[in-house]
Parts: C-alpha cells; sequence; structure tokens
C-alpha cells in the first residue's frame, strides 16, 4: 500500500509576524519559512506505518512555486521515498488542492492520504474534508492515534474532538488528518539528508493534471488583532461598579 | 546555586546615577562596605556580600536611552539594570541583535555582563565586550561620576579606562550606563547536533568549521557523554537528538548569515563531507526554529540540570585545545566514584565548563578537586576563569593564572585610583577582592 502525504510550506511557527503596511497579507520577505508543523506529524506518521511494514512507500507532495522544493527537501530527508512537486505561481485555497490531490490521487492510486489537520497560516481545517468528499473516501481527522489492520484493511482513529476522545474504524481508502499529540516527529539526519539528494522529485502543473485553479475567495484585507488595552486599576467599589454599567456594559 | 550567604540588612535600588552617586558617596564618607548587585546570576560570588555590606542593585534602572541604526551596526544606549533579554527583544523588532548571550539571559543585567565581561555563546563570532562595548558611565567609590558614555567607533584619545572596568567585576566602581554595539540581526540561521567518537575528532571538527564555514559560524559548543546523560534525566521537554545510544562528545555549530540557501548548501556540504572522513558520527540538522531551540535547550539546560541533580562544584577554564579533555579525564580518575564529572563548554573559544555533581557538598570532595584544578591549570598556562570572574570563590587563586608582578600592578593601581580620589576613606567591598589577591 502507498501513503501519499500532502506537505505545506508556510511561515516558521517560532516567527513573529508583521502585516503588510498595505494590508494585502503577511510579510514573507526574509522570513524563516518551514513545514506546516501538523504536515510534519502527517509525515511522521506516515513513515512509522511504512516502518511497521504496513506500507510500501511514502510519496510526500507539495504544491506552490519553486521554493516548495526546499520543505519537500526536509520531507524527502526525513523518510519520504519520493515526492511530487506540483508547480504553481501563487496562492492555492483548499478546494483546488483538493482538486489537485484528487487527480493525484487517481494516478498514484495510495491507500492512505494523510495531512495535517490544517495549516498555520490559513487555519483553513478543510483540505483533508474536502479531498474526501470529492474522492468519496472515509475521512478520520483530528487524528491523535491511528492503528491499521492490514487484514481487515481499515484503520482505526482516535479523534480529539470537543467533547473528548472518539474512536472511528474507517476502511481503506481513507483520509486522515493528522493533530498535535498523534506523535513527536524525527529530526532529518545526515545520512538521510545524504540519501534525500537522489531521491525524485517529480514535477507537474495543474494543467497537467488537468485541474482549473479558480478561486471563489479573495482575500480583502489582513488587520492585526487589536492590541490587548492596559488594565486599569480602580479606586473603590462604586468606581468598579460604575465602569462594569457604563463601560464594560456586562452589567 | 546557594553556595554563597551573606547577611546584609539593606539592599537599596537607586533608580538613576544620581542616586547611585549620592549613596556611594554616604557610604564612603561612613566608612560602610558595599556590594553591587545586578541580576544576580553570577556564578563566583560577586553579588553577595560577604558580610553585612550594603546591597546596591541596580535592577530599577532599566530604561534604554537611545538606539541609533543609521552606522551599519546599531549603536544602543541604556542604564545598567536592563535585563539582557529584554534587550534581545526590542532590537528584534529593530531587525538587530545584542552581541552577547547567555543561558541567563532571562535575569541578567547589561551591567553586570559589562562588570564582568561576559562571554557567552556567540563570543567566537562577535568577539567580547571588550570589543563591542563602546563606552559606559560609572560612578567611583567616593560618588564621583565617571562619564566615558561615547558612541564613536573609534577614539584614541588617552588611555581607554572604560577598558578596566569591562570585567573588572565593581572593584573600580559601579557601571550604570552603557552603551554597546548590535550586529545587524541576519535571517539565516541554521544548527546542526552532532556526534563524535573521540575527543580528537572534536578538535579536528573545529578547525574545519572554522576554515570551511568561516564566515558564516557563529557558535562551536560541546558536551560529553556525561553532561548528555544528565539533561536528558533531569530537564523537561528533552529528547535525545541522536537516540537511542548516548554518544562520546556531541557538537553544536550554528552559522548565521544572510543567504538561506547558500548557507544551508555550505553547511550541508560541510557537514556530509565530515561524516564521510570519519569526523562526525551522526549527527541532526534543525529544519525549523522550533528545533533549533530544542538543541539550544540541551545545552543552556546545562547549569539547570546540575542543580536539579544535587550539589555541583563549578569550574571554568581556558585551556590549550589539545589538553582540555585530559583534564576531565584525569579529573574522574580523581575523584573516583564519589561524583560525576560532566563537561561542556564553549569549544570554539578553548573554553572548558568543568563541574562536578555530587550528591550532597562534601569537603572531602573538594579537597579532591581543589588545588588540583588549579595547578593543573596553572600547569599548562590556562585560565582558572575564563569568563565567569574571580568573585570570592576565585579571587585568592589568581596567582594561578596571573604571574605576581601582574597581580602587585593591578593592586597598585587600584589603590593609585582611590588615593587620587579626594574624599576616599573607605573601600568598596569588590575592591576587597583585590586585597584578598594580595594576602595569596
Amino acid at each position: 500500500m502507498k501513503i501519499m502525504v500532502a506537505i505545506k510550506r508556510v511561515i516558521d511557527y517560532a516567527v513573529k509576524i508583521r502585516v503588510k503596511p498595505d494590508k494585502s497579507g503577511v510579510e514573507t520577505n526574509n522570513v524563516k519559512m518551514s513545514m506546516n508543523p501538523f504536515c510534519e506529524i502527517a509525515l511522521e506518521e506516515a513513515l512509522r506505518i511504512k516502518e511497521s511494514g504496513l506500507a510500501s512507500e511514502v510519496i510526500a507532495v507539495s504544491m506552490g512555486p519553486t521554493q516548495v522544493v526546499d520543505t519537500i527537501r526536509t520531507g524527502l530527508a526525513m523518510g519520504a521515498d519520493r515526492a511530487i512537486h506540483v508547480d504553481y505561481p501563487g496562492t492555492l485555497y483548499p478546494l483546488s488542492v483538493a482538486k489537485i490531490l484528487k487527480a493525484l490521487v487517481e494516478i498514484e492510486k495510495p491507500g492512505l492520504i494523510f495531512l495535517g489537520k490544517q495549516a498555520i497560516d490559513d487555519d483553513c481545517n478543510q483540505t483533508g474534508q474536502m479531498i474526501a468528499g470529492l474522492l468519496k473516501w472515509p475521512q478520520g481527522t483530528f487524528a491523535s492515534k491511528v492503528v491499521l489492520d492490514k487484514e481487515k484493511q481499515t484503520a482505526v482513529v482516535d479523534r480529539e474532538v470537543d467533547g473528548g476522545l472518539e474512536t472511528l474504524c474507517l476502511d481503506l481508502p481513507a483520509v486522515i488528518t493528522a493533530d498535535l499529540r498523534l506523535n513527536q516527529p524525527r529530526y532529518a539526519t545526515l545520512p538521510n539528508i545524504m540519501k534525500a539528494k537522489s531521491k525524485v522529485i517529480k514535477k507537474l502543473t495543474p494543467e497537467d493534471l488537468k485541474v482549473e485553479i479558480k478561486s471563489d475567495i479573495e482575500v480583502v484585507k489582513v488587520t492585526e488583532p487589536p492590541k490587548r488595552k492596559a488594565g486599569v486599576l480602580v479606586s473603590s467599589v462604586d468606581e468598579l461598579i460604575d465602569k462594569l454599567k457604563n463601560e464594560a456594559r456586562v452589567v | 546555586m546557594g553556595k554563597y550567604r551573606g547577611s546584609s540588612k539593606l539592599l537599596l535600588q537607586p533608580k538613576n546615577t544620581e542616586e547611585v552617586s549620592q549613596i556611594l558617596k554616604y557610604c564612603n564618607s561612613r566608612c560602610l562596605a558595599v556590594v553591587p548587585q545586578g541580576g544576580n546570576t553570577g556564578l563566583v560570588g560577586g553579588s553577595v556580600p560577604v558580610f553585612d555590606e550594603v546591597i546596591i542593585n541596580v535592577g530599577l534602572m532599566r530604561n534604554i536611552l537611545s538606539f541609533d541604526k543609521v552606522i551599519v551596526s546599531g549603536v544602543l544606549v541604556c542604564e545598567a539594570g536592563c535585563i539582557l533579554e529584554n534587550l534581545i527583544s526590542f532590537l528584534d523588532d529593530e531587525g538587530f541583535i545584542m552581541p552577547l548571550d547567555l543561558g541567563a539571559k532571562g535575569s541578567c543585567q547589561i551591567g553586570g555582563n559589562v562588570s564582568t565581561n561576559a562571554g557567552g555563546l556567540r563570543l567566537l563570532r562577535y568577539g567580547s565586550l571588550h570589543g563591542s562595548v563602546l563606552g559606559l558611565e560609572a560612578v567611583l567609590a567616593n560618588g564621583t561620576v565617571l562619564d566615558m558614555l561615547g558612541t564613536l567607533r573609534k577614539d584614541n584619545t588617552g588611555y581607554d579606562l572604560k577598558h578596566l572596568f569591562i570585567g573588572s567585576e565593581g572593584s573600580l566602581g559601579i557601571v550604570t550606563k552603557v552603551s554597546i554595539l548590535t550586529p545587524p540581526k541576519l535571517s539565516s540561521v541554521n544548527i546542526a547536533f552532532l556526534a563524535c567518537e573521540d575527543y580528537t575528532s572534536c578538535q579536528k571538527l573545529l578547525l574545519e568549521a572554522k576554515k570551511k564555514l568561516g564566515g558564516i559560524l557563529s557558535a562551536f559548543e560541546f558536551l560529553d557523554s556525561d553532561a548528555m546523560s544528565l539533561v536528558l534525566k533531569h530537564l523537561d521537554g528533552v529528547r535525545n537528538p541522536l537516540p537511542p545510544s548516548i554518544h562520546n562528545f556531541y557538537i553544536l555549530i550554528e552559522t548565521t548569515g544572510s543567504n538561506e540557501t547558500f548557507d544551508k548548501e555550505n553547511l550541508e556540504a560541510f557537514l556530509l563531507h565530515s561524516v564521510e572522513s570519519g569526523l562526525v558520527a551522526n549527527g541532526v540538522l534543525a529544519q525549523d526554529i522550533n528545533q533549533a531551540s530544542s538543541f539550544w535547550h540541551i545545552r543552556e539546560g546545562l547549569p539547570e540540570a546540575l542543580m536539579k541533580a544535587g550539589a555541583v562544584y563549578k569550574y571554568d577554564l581556558s585551556l590549550p585545545l589539545e589538553k582540555m579533555y585530559d583534564l576531565v579525564e584525569e579529573m574522574r580518575v580523581q575523584i573516583g566514584p564519589a561524583a560525576k564529572v560532566v563537561a561542556y563548554g564553549h569549544l570554539g573559544d578553548g573554553n572548558l565548563h568543568l563541574n562536578i555533581s555530587a550528591p550532597a557538598y562534601d569537603d572531602n570532595i573538594l579537597a579532591k578537586i581543589e588545588p588540583f584544578v588549579y595547578e593543573w591549570t596553572s600547569k599548562n598556562r590556562g585560565s582558572i576563569s575564563a569568563e565567569h570572574g574571580l568573585g570570592l570563590m576565585k579571587a585568592a587563586k589568581i596567582h594561578y593564572s596571573k604571574s605576581p608582578e601582574t597581580v602587585r600592578l593591578m593592586i597598585d593601581f587600584d589603590y593609585c585610583v582611590f588615593e587620587l580620589l579626594p574624599d576616599t576613606s573607605c573601600l568598596d567591598d569588590n575592591h576587597s577582592i583585590i586585597c584578598l589577591c594580595l594576602s595569596a
């Protein structure tokens, strides 16, 4: 069974985000970019499944401009067997990503698709769900534990939901999206970085896959959240009540 | 670390230089001993009162006075009580960094850093404070305010007295303001955590790194297997980057440059070559800032891990590179099973942090360590205090690293400064450090 893992190149999680002065987006110039942390966790899980003998190959997929190859290389250095880069210069929203993934699935025919639950730049949390819908495959999102059964061809997934943990049993092929506690991703070791240099990255375009990219979403404005105002010390209970009534309007 | 306890009855926190001056003038007139104090992160008891000295803590003097980024490096002028980490955050927004970085940055203050000539993790790249401090303002024992707060890169007009204050641990005066050169913050930072089988490989790796990574090398730290085991055992949120075993030596290499792709390729090529030539047994390269922080956490967390492990005898030595680990091995033989000998440090600067970790403080163990460690260092013309300073701990040991003539001149100079000042009848506490040397 092949596992396909979709990974996204985003602004590094530890970077302080700055909004561009024209409010069209965030500053990405000279800013450290890395693999989306949830994608890293998804890839780690796929690698562990392969290492346990339940999968034959892990394929890393990423979409975007040329720089995305850096992130793909990290995926290969972690241990993915090969990769696909879908070259597209602009921004891709979840539905477009899902459509491209669907086209790739029809070529590669994996038994499992792994994604991060969401990207830390747009926080959409949609791609996994959309591709499951397009393929009509079962989905286990926010996975905190995944156990595969080769004989029964199922995946038992523990999901982190608001009320606690929900356990689902999915028939393969299926879509799983990774949540934080699924695993702790490995570091890229020097021997693996060396091996990664000879691994194949296949380059395709959306046209090659016969997918038309048209977005029905347009980002109008990006602003910083309002700065937290400093607290105020009140001098008496009367003043407190006055402020609660007339300023905060909660009484 | 709980090693030194004073019995001071009074701590003063002046808010500005004028108040420092008044305090010192008063104490001087009444012959009251004082001890200057900053973030209290010193490791040689330099900021702890010996008896009941008045503590003068500059922690409330924490204003940033100016920042000029017109010059290639920025120039920051600030008060002595500014916490290093706060200065780093402030400069971060401006696109600059402090030229020094240490594990204690969350508490240590710049006045103390300057007074002790703090070294830290980036000395390899940015040099010592003697190079990056452009000026300072200090208050002498009789309250005289010495304004040497220049912001000029070059000023050859007479003796550059600020250099005497840098590293004199408050014995000549209390530093109240600092003007410091701040390098630009470069965007491409890469970090690798490597395992070496023996110390010779570590040395060769350092020489290779200086040659091949020269311009972008920004840190080269080492720790041995005992250090790694200690950290994994006592520090939270730490995991072995190269499981499952513990290797003999670990090296942390950091590069800082302005071209991400070029630097990463350069570092990767260097590392792969090192693996091929057998210098490096294995290693990992951080793929994001989080991973980079976790590597640093291992190295920076060692002092904390040592504290949690029990009692610790700390030694900070400069030694010739080839001999450095010989001391560690001989110390292990000396001490035997009574305690663990843990070694780590700024290999790139030839600076060893030798730590003996015992379940409790025990004079028998101390007797095995001292004077052995000082004599060994002296024999190899090393320094018994590379960056921690003398303080209370090592004042009497200065003769292990400085000739009697040199020490004599220090004392003469010191008296000279005090004699020349009007109304200096008494001495401040750290001044007595110099006197301790005399008695040794």
